[in-house]
Order: structure tokens, then sequence, then C-alpha cells
């Protein structure tokens, strides 16, 4: 099957193998070489001073930039028909270091409340440290978006495919809302992926990713992005200061100035790698990058999985409801077609009629699923959120998450849909018996 | 030439022909962009000739400061101009008068009966563009930035100017 919007533009499976893949210039070697360093040689001090001037481009230390992990970025800005991205050591680092660089003391922004656990404890408890402040909203009537914007908002943040309910947001007219407001959407990508979904062409400007899940999608390497789209206007306003006025942390370079529609991606490794970290491993960029390439293919598989996952249990006696948007019976299903036209994914919540007994019997009681809180394997994994993840949340902020006692979350993986389906019938079987 | 593309092969052959730029507005501050672009284009073998009427007679990055195109002794291949757009038109002509071949309008200048002007008069135009940008996207260092060359090949990278 072709993907190919545009037919001057090579076709989504093209980009998954080649983009920012070309040949070792030095070596020829085809496949990306594992740049496991940190230094890179200066010509001359002029030089040297060039490259932290950044008025010429290159390698300084691995912190800013790597040859492994700039190829996986560019891999992932192009998979997301972006203009550049930032690879982080996780998720969740991508999130930090992406509203580091919108975001001033005192600064807050408006959130679906729908969101990966994790994120609404980052949100709300951490960031409050850097006196940032999130106003959660329910992400089903956009108009609830542009009535929690404050003056001092500088985003609006949403999941195109929540964690973990499956709930699909309306981008379209949430990105509207943003861009009448003047600050930017974030969308966070990482249940969807380019194959299934790409915001920035439903008007998003900014995508996050979890590498660790589908991007990687082997269970075995963490990793996060910011990707760019290079349609926000940084000047338009000055609400964001660190990429539209004279940077005092780079010396007075102003970074929208500089780089034009590239600006976040350098000021996000200029600054925010450089002072806050969280760097990806150039292994693990590998091990993602490799992940990539076979996207599309897994994609394919996951979804089909996710849909005969789905139907079994929504035809199950013990199964109360299914969350999976594919069903005709679910309220996303219509902005799952648009917005998800190939699946709605493979990660989705199902209510035990047994209760939060029944959730804990089911999760161990499966064989060949893996119950542990990772998702986005080519394993297909299980998960009582009420006991694991959202442990943490009040039992308001895990209803409002959609994470009630009963509720079971599976990740569909690659093995054959039979398997899977039997081996949830049986553990269904056990959580039964008395 | 439709305005927001511009073919990678003709991008190629300017900065592989090019020799001599004049740079019309390039600032003797660091920290400002036609700096760096002067700086990077330096670096990659190129002579940047400043024309900058208020540093006119000063040096930038060892290059004498001209007041106007006019006055630069030496051939001009190429013009790039950091101005903003209503400053356009002049230079443009000034670009015809000295015999330059190429006239290259930096990111967010553009001005288009100016260009179609010098396409008239044989120059080749490439507006909203910056050429440090496109010479490191086009020799795959803007992918060492994460940034998006949409280069696809399964060649080493050869330079475009050698």
């Amino acid at each position: 099957m072709s993907d190919r919007p545009n037919p001057k533009e090579p076709g989504f499976s093209t980009l998954a193998v080649h983009a920012g893949a070309t040949p070792d210039s030095t070596t020829g070697a085809r496949a990306t070489p594992i740049y496991q360093t940190v230094g890179y040689v200066f010509d001359d001090a002029d030089q040297a001073a060039s490259l932290y001037n950044l008025q010429t481009f290159g390698y300084v230390y691995s912190r800013l930039g790597n040859p492994t992990v700039s190829v996986l970025e560019e891999r992932i800005a192009a998979l997301e028909g972006g203009r550049g991205a930032t690879a982080t050591a996780s998720g969740h680092a991508a999130q930090l270091v992406a509203f580091f660089a919108l975001m001033q003391p005192g600064d807050e922004f408006v959130a679906s409340k729908r969101l990966y656990g994790g994120s609404i404890t980052q949100f709300a408890l951490t960031f409050k440290k850097f006196d940032w402040r999130v106003h959660f909203v329910d992400p089903d009537r956009p108009e609830n978006f542009r009535e929690a914007l404050t003056p001092r908002c500088k985003a609006i943040f949403v999941e195109s495919l929540a964690n973990p309910g499956g709930a699909v947001a309306d981008l379209e007219p949430i990105a509207e809302i943003a861009k009448k407001a003047g600050v930017p959407l974030i969308v966070d990508n990482t249940l969807a992926t380019p194959y299934l979904c790409r915001p920035f062409d439903w008007g998003a400007d900014i995508v996050v990713h979890s590498m660790t899940k589908y991007l990687g999608g082997h269970g075995n390497s963490l990793g996060g992005a910011i990707v760019e789209s290079g349609r926000f206007d940084w000047f338009a306003s000055d609400k964001f200061p660190a990429l539209s006025k004279p940077e005092p942390a780079y010396h007075g370079l102003t970074f929208a100035e500089t780089f034009g529609d590239f600006a976040l991606t350098m000021q996000t490794k200029a600054v925010g790698l450089r002072d806050l970290g969280p760097a990806l491993s150039p292994f693990n960029a590998f091990l993602i990058l490799m992940g990539t390439e076979t996207l599309p293919l897994r994609m394919q598989k996951h979804a089909e999985n996710a849909r005969a996952v789905a139907e079994f249990l929504a035809g199950h006696p013990q199964v109360g409801w299914v969350s999976y948007a594919g069903l005709e019976t679910s309220p996303y299903h219509q902005l799952a077609r648009k917005y998800l036209p190939k699946g709605p994914g493979a990660l989705f919540t199902f209510g035990l009629k047994g209760g939060f007994e029944a959730g804990v019997r089911v999760v161990e009681s499966v064989e060949m699923i893996s119950h542990l809180a990772n998702i986005g394997d080519t394993r297909s994994l299980i998960l009582h959120p009420a006991s694991t993840t959202h442990r943490q949340l009040s039992e308001e902020e895990r209803i409002a998450a959609g994470v009630g006692p009963e509720v079971v979350r599976i990740s569909v993986g690659i093995e054959d849909a039979d398997d899977v389906i039997a081996d949830l019938d049986q553990a269904l079987a056990a959580a039964a018996r008395p | 030439m439709e305005q927001d593309h511009y073919p990678d092969a003709l991008l190629r052959r300017i900065l592989r022909e090019v020799r001599t730029i004049a740079m019309v507005g390039a600032s003797p501050d660091w920290n400002r962009p036609s700096y760096f672009a002067m700086k990077y284009l330096q670096i990659k073998g190129y002579r940047v000739i400043p024309v900058n009427p208020k540093a006119a007679g000063t040096e930038i990055l060892g290059e004498r400061v001209y007041a106007s195109l006019k006055e630069i002794p030496d051939k001009v291949d190429m013009v790039d101009i950091f101005r903003a757009s209503a400053a356009v038109p002049p230079i443009v002509e000034d670009a015809i008068a000295i015999g330059a071949k190429v006239v290259w309008m930096q990111i967010g200048v553009r001005h288009d009966e100016a260009a179609r002007r010098a396409e008239a008069a044989g120059l080749t135009v490439v507006m909203n563009r910056c050429p440090k940008i496109e010479y490191g996207r086009l020799n795959r260092e803007l992918s060492w930035g994460g940034v998006n060359s949409r280069i696809i090949s399964s060649r080493r990278r050869l330079e475009a100017r050698r």
C-alpha cells in the first residue's frame, strides 16, 4: 500500500527505512553505525569557536548532538512531516525539554485531563517546582480548552490517542483554538505513531513522543523526541522569549531569528539538552532507529490484532465494556475514522464486571501476555492501572483518567491474534472461578 | 519560478558555480544571523564581500566592507540580501548592473516584482531561503542538528562544492 499524500515526496514506508540515514560518509557503512562517542575534535581554535557559537554545524559533545542520535532525529522529523526533531532520554524528558523552551516561571498551560498517568503527575506536581501551572480540561468538548486559557498560558497539550482509554482528541478544532490564542498545540503522538496519525496535518505545532513505545517497538530502549512543524511564528507575540528574544543563556543569540523554522530544534539542544542534560544514548538511538524501519509493518499488525482482540472482548460475558475506538459503539468512533483511518492503535482498556478483584485475577492469570508497565511492544502486555501505574493518583483523578477499579489495560502485540485471544480467554475463565 | 519550491538540483548548481558572494546587510555583530552566514560561507570556501553603508571602510571577518554593490572592485557572482523586502528593488538594480548571475534573498525576504525584473535580465533568483541553511541541508550538515533535509540517498555524502 502507498502512503503518498504528495507524489513529489517519498512514501511513508520509504521514509521509515531511509530518512536521515545515508551511507556513512567516511566508511560507506550502509546501516547507521553506533557512534558510542562523547567528544569530537576541533580543527583549530577558530572552528571550535564557530561550533560553540552555533555559526557552523557540527558535533561538539554528545549531550548536545551525536551522529547516531541525529539520524534518528531526522528520521522522526521526516515521519511526522516536521522540520526538525530533538531526541531525549525518555518521553518524560521530551516533555520537560519542550516546556522548558516555552515556559517562564509563573507561566501556565492547558492540558487534556485524559493523559498517561505519569504525565498528569509530571505536569501537576513536578512542574509546579518550576512555578509552571497546568489547567486540566475534558478534551471531548474542544471549547473547554479555549475557556481555560489565561494570558499566562503558553501551550495546549493533548494526546492524539490517549493512554490508557484510547480516547481520540479532536485535533482540528483544538489546533484552531491554539492558533487563535497564539500558543502552540503540543500533541503527544506516542500511541498513534505518525503511521496512524500525523498531528501536523491537522494543525499541531509540536509533537512529542515516547519513542520507547511503538517507534522503537521492541521494549528494549527508552527514548523521547520533540518534533517541530516549522510553522509556528515565535515572533508573533512576546510570549516566547527563549525563542524570540536574545537568549542570555546563549550569549544573546536569538534562536528564531538565526534558525528560522527550526529554532525550537536548535534551542532544545543548545539550551535544553545542554543545561537540563537528558540526552539520548547512541546505543538506544541505534535500536530505536532499527525499530522505525519496520514501523509501518508493525503498526498494520498491531492495528489488525487490536481489532480482533477488542471484538472478542466486546462479546465476552464477563466484560462490561471495551474502550477501543474502532468499535462502532465507541463514542470516539467518528473521530477515529477521521484522524486514525488505518486503525485507532493497539492500546485500550476494558472493564470487568467483577471489579477490582477480577482485574487483579486476570493480570495474574495470563500466561503468554506479560503483566508489566509498558506499552507498544511486539509482545502483548497487560496491566491493571488502579493497582499499578495510576496508584499514585487519587480515586477522583483515576476516574477522570478513565481508570476505575474494574479497568484493565491491554497493549496488543504482533503475535498471532488467536493466541492473544486464547490467553485472555483462559485468564478470564480463571478469574471467574471462585 | 514557484516561490516556495526550488528544486535541489537548482540550488546545488548555484552553490557549485558561485565563487564570490556580496552580502548586502552584513553585520559586524557576532550574534547577528548575517555574521553567522558569512562566517559559515567563508569556512566553505566562498569569498564573501560585506556591503553595509554604516560599516563602510571597516572590516568584517577579514573582508573590507563597501557602502554599495557598485563600489565593489571585484567580480561578484551572487548577491545575498539580508535586508527588509521593501529595500530589495534598488539592490536588484545594482546586482544587474554589476553583472551578478544570482540574486538570493534571505529567509523572510521576498519581492516578486524585483525577482521578475532580475529574471528578465537573465539572473537566477532565490527568495525566502538562506544559502547557509541550504548548503548545510544539501550537504547533510543540517541533519547533524536533527533537521529534516528531505534527502533520500544511497550514496555517500559528497559536498556540492569541492
